[in-house]
């Protein structure tokens, strides 16, 4: 009984967790917004007509971010490498994405580092976020 | 009934369930050896399952895991680093769950499943249409095994595309 409690315990913990960490695409763009207006004053704001560019430049590289996620990211994507299938990154397409901040900058930093070879800044990723949720 | 006819009876008994045995023994055999394929870990299964199949463990010696953890931010040319937490869950669950017999390549700990004797071996008989654009590379293993996602890499499940 009492191991039934503590597994009954441990699985409400990680629910809570889970709820605690889930946001919303729009919550995580603003937190973007927020921490570019902190680097520079005079930002003017985000903008998905600059988060478009950005998404399909392949920045002097070989990849963009489009290389994966596709030229119209409310489809289906491919992993430019191993070929395996990708969610589309949209979430419009895909209601879980953009719902996890650590995950979401676990992406960035990773992704980043594949496309530009540096990280991107909070106005980079806010403004790739505003195209994204732009899609419909 | 005969003393003769009793011992025909008796090995006749004998042999049948000699027969039954060996047939379950090799039956949980097979299936004991698919379930290896099989990867529960959802720590694994996310971390090392978002761009390509989460290769079952048992595909590499711990020595080969070992060093690719100790260089996933540049993991086949990409970065696929994590934080540190989640790299020493992954650290405990492939030490425990790593290949005993599958050595890639004698002497150094090689990094890919693709490079064993073992995995050529399996592929052999590949079409060349397992090698065109609707597969792209040999690490998209749910291209054929249908059921890769599942851990089925049974030969019931395999459809190279066309």
């Amino acid at each position: 009984m009492r191991r039934e409690l503590r597994t009954l315990g441990l699985a409400a913990g990680l629910l809570g967790a889970g709820l605690a960490a889930a946001q919303s695409p729009t919550e995580i763009q603003r937190r973007y917004e927020s921490a570019a207006r902190q680097a520079a004053p005079a930002f003017a704001g985000l903008s998905a007509q600059r988060g478009e560019a950005f998404f399909k430049s392949a920045h002097g590289g070989d990849w963009s971010c489009a290389s994966c996620h596709t030229q119209t990211p409310l489809a289906a994507g491919r992993h430019a490498v191993t070929g395996k299938a990708i969610a589309p990154l949209a979430p419009a397409a895909s209601p879980a994405r953009f719902t996890d901040p650590a995950k979401v900058e676990k992406w960035f930093n990773r992704n980043c580092n594949d496309v530009l070879k540096r990280v991107c800044t909070p106005a980079e990723k806010g403004d790739v976020l505003a195209y994204l949720m732009s899609l419909k | 009934m005969t003393n003769d006819d009793k011992r025909k009876a008796f090995d006749l008994v004998v042999w049948t369930s000699s027969v039954l045995f060996a047939c379950a023994f090799v039956a949980h055999e097979a299936l004991a050896k698919d379930k290896s394929f099989v990867v529960t870990n959802p720590v694994y299964q996310t971390e090392c399952g978002s761009c390509h199949a989460a290769y079952p463990p048992a595909l590499l010696p711990a020595d080969s895991w070992r060093a690719v953890l100790n260089g996933l931010d540049r993991h086949f040319g990409t970065d696929a680093s994590v934080d540190a937490t989640t790299l020493s869950a992954l650290q405990a669950f492939l030490a425990s769950n790593a290949g005993r017999d599958r050595q890639p390549n004698a002497g150094t700990p090689g990094l890919r499943i693709t490079e064993s004797d073992w995995f050529r071996r399996e592929h052999r008989k590949v079409p060349a249409a397992g090698k065109g654009a609707a597969v792209k590379s040999a690490a998209n293993c749910a291209a054929c095994h249908t059921g890769a996602e599942r851990g089925d890499y049974g030969e019931r499940g395999i459809r190279v595309p066309k």
